[in-house]
């Protein structure tokens, strides 16, 4: 009895690491594209938070300016998204590739620049990383219990305040909230930079809490996990929560089944389980598992009549 | 002002503005050089030594070059039609391996002059595949190729892993890579050729897939611009309901457009593997499918438009590692930033210069 609750704890704990980034950023796009700014610019947020919040944080010896720190970054690469986006009216997917891109590109260069240690951060110790709050096996840091709480808070602000039905008129019909005298421009940039400031909560977390300093490419695709589980919560924030959960626990369960024989199936191929978010989120998507429908006017720039 | 504001010369629009775009995005380059401490006319110059340098330093940019028109032609076929693939990761991917298979499978069989043809093929219709799936997904069930090739460049990476580890890995090995293609399946090399009809280069992995590249800008060009179909490709990437109106079917055209972008895609697998590594390895794509994004922005998805921003890309490539040898807080990852700053002031930003444009060039003619 025993044995089985540890496992379970240890599993539950496993999950929880694992989803905390991916929650995080999931929320954080749901805001963008809830008031219908499309965001593939998640992955390269999240590297950039990651790699100022680890730089800063070794530098400060303070993992909290280090999770200020990529706050800030996330939030300028989430303005530079909105100036392009929002300002100048340019295509949103080209504009989120291209931040992805130069923050695969940059996080390298200022790291060899700054460090000389190929592209990463000093390894941090102490109080240079955030450290566990109550379970010091479960890896239960601050910003797990933020992103725990962050599900019901962006349901509420979503949901039930006067900017969150804005912001879903927005995303749905904006010239209807431009009519009513409300500023569309500035709406959109609200939602953009939510969408930074939990992306950037999402990059401190795998540099400064998760792992103990920066990594080049360490966010491996997770801003694109989050995105995909957007999609399969169908733009919701429980059903998304549930998604980045289930995805966490395909990460926990790939990681325990490397190299195990399963009885009768064999060795379960790891690589299979870790491209199933994808290949699940594409089988929603072609209509097989109910219907994922964005906000109407998701990815169309808002021209104001003249 | 607004008065003053209208539409600019085609000249200014083709050519002046495009130019302006990418001059702002290298000067933000210049920027970043100068702030980490190094003279960025000295690394310019470093960087332009290294890519041009010599006859060796030439073969690898003009190879780095052959990969950036592929994927620059897929993105820009794509783009005629108003579909966005961002899959050419994927798909040049899973090219490599389907040209790969094919020289496995039959390298003891068959000469040369029929394999090559052959793994050409199979890389194109393995890339195309790949693509297909989108575009049947955005075709018929709704769903948009931004995300779905999204997913399908991790699901390659995926299935590549396991593949290489699991299947294809050569007997004995211990890194993930298959056994050495038999001489059948190279694809000489432009040393070996042009040695052949007397003239010396110097070794580089340079080699004849350039060939290639060049028939895929006059395949390309002569397709979009002097077939029915490419026209009817054309329209339905200005005006969808137009070309509905003119008799074009959007899903077939759809699938059209992805496959033939998926291919040559694909065609990165016949430079890097049976030009170079002569076995299929892991991560050969190295991004090529994301930089041709910028190559097609760039060059403005015009076959001719490409061949120059290829080569200026390839130049980058090549230049970069010289230059991150020289200097070594500088990193080969310069060239991604450089990638990445062309794509936001060429594609998100491209309007950027515009109003100022216009407003200078009304006062010049006033």
């Amino acid at each position: 009895m025993d044995e089985a609750f540890s496992f379970v704890f240890l599993m539950v704990a496993a999950t929880l690491r694992v989803a905390t980034p991916l929650v995080l950023c999931a929320m954080g796009g749901l805001f963008s594209e809830k008031s219908g700014i499309i965001d593939v610019g998640l992955e390269g947020k999240m590297l950039m938070a990651a790699f100022f919040g680890a730089a800063t944080a070794s530098v400060s010896g303070s993992a909290w300016v280090g999770v200020a720190a990529a706050i800030v970054a996330a939030e300028a690469l989430a303005l530079l998204h909105g100036f392009a986006c929002i300002t100048w009216r340019g295509n949103q997917v080209v504009s989120g590739v291209a931040i992805n891109i130069i923050a695969a590109g940059l996080t390298v260069v200022l790291g060899n620049a700054w460090f000389a240690r190929g592209g990463q951060t000093p390894a941090l110790v102490g109080d240079q990383r955030l450290m566990s709050l109550f379970f010091p096996t479960a890896g239960d840091n601050a910003i797990v219990y933020l992103a725990l709480l962050s599900v019901p808070a962006t349901w509420w602000i979503i949901e039930r305040t006067r900017f969150g039905l804005r912001l879903r008129a927005v995303g749905e019909m904006p010239l209807a909230v431009d009519a009513a005298g409300i500023s569309v421009t500035w709406l959109r940039y609200r939602a953009v930079l939510l969408c930074g400031l939990l992306a950037g909560l999402a990059g401190a977390y795998l540099s400064v809490a998760q792992g103990a300093g920066f990594g080049r490419d360490m966010t491996a695709g997770q801003g694109f996990i989050a995105l995909a589980a957007i999609i399969f919560g169908k733009w919701r924030p429980f059903p998304a929560f549930g998604a980045c959960l289930m995805f966490g626990l395909l990460d926990a369960i790939a990681i325990r089944l490397q190299g195990v024989k399963v009885s009768g199936i064999g060795e379960v191929p790891v690589q299979l389980i870790l491209a199933l978010p994808y290949l699940l989120t594409m089988f929603l998507l072609a209509g097989f598992i109910g219907r994922a429908v964005a906000p109407k006017a998701a990815g169309i720039p808002y021209e104001k009549e003249r | 002002m607004r008065a003053l504001r209208r539409p600019l010369p085609p000249w200014a629009d083709i050519v002046l503005l495009p130019v302006i775009n990418v001059a702002l995005a290298f000067l933000t380059v210049g920027v970043l050089v100068a702030l980490i401490g190094v003279n960025p006319l000295h690394a310019l110059k470093l960087l332009i030594g290294g890519a041009i340098g010599s006859s060796e330093s030439i073969g690898y940019t003009l190879y780095y070059t052959t990969n950036f028109i592929f994927t620059g032609l897929a993105v820009a076929v794509a783009f005629h039609a108003g579909l966005f693939n961002i899959g050419g990761e994927g798909q040049a991917y899973i090219g490599g391996l389907g040209c790969g298979l094919a020289v496995l499978a039959l390298d003891r069989y068959l000469p040369g002059w029929i394999l090559i043809p052959l793994a050409i093929a199979a890389a194109a219709l393995f890339g195309a595949a790949w693509a297909a799936v989108p575009a049947w997904m955005q075709a018929w069930r709704g769903s948009h190729v931004v995300i779905t090739t999204i997913m399908f460049n991790f699901v390659a990476s995926a299935l590549m892993v396991y593949l290489m580890v699991n299947v294809l890995i050569a007997p004995g090995s211990m890194t993930p890579q298959s056994r050495n293609f038999g001489p059948a399946g190279k694809i000489p090399s432009m040393h070996d050729a042009l040695h052949t009809i007397g003239i010396n280069v110097a070794p580089s992995a340079l080699n004849l897939s350039i060939l290639l590249a060049i028939l895929c800008c006059v395949g390309v060009w002569v397709f979009l611009w002097h077939t029915p179909w490419g026209y009817a490709l054309r329209t339905m990437g200005h005006n969808p309901e137009a070309a509905v109106y003119a008799g074009t079917n959007l899903k077939s055209m759809t699938m059209l457009a992805m496959c033939l972008s998926g291919g040559l895609a694909g065609f990165v697998g016949v430079n890097e593997l049976m030009g170079v590594h002569q076995r299929i390895v892991l991560d050969f794509p190295a991004g090529y499918g994301f930089a041709g994004i910028a190559v097609a922005l760039m060059g403005r998805s015009h076959p001719f438009g490409i061949v120059l921003a290829a080569l200026l890309f390839g130049a980058l490539q090549q230049g970069g590692a010289e230059l991150a040898f020289e200097i070594p807080s500088m990193t080969r990852e310069m060239v991604v930033v450089i990638q990445g700053l062309v794509i936001l002031f060429s594609g998100a930003l491209a309007h950027l210069p515009r109003p100022w444009l216009q407003s200078l060039l009304a006062l010049r003619s006033s």
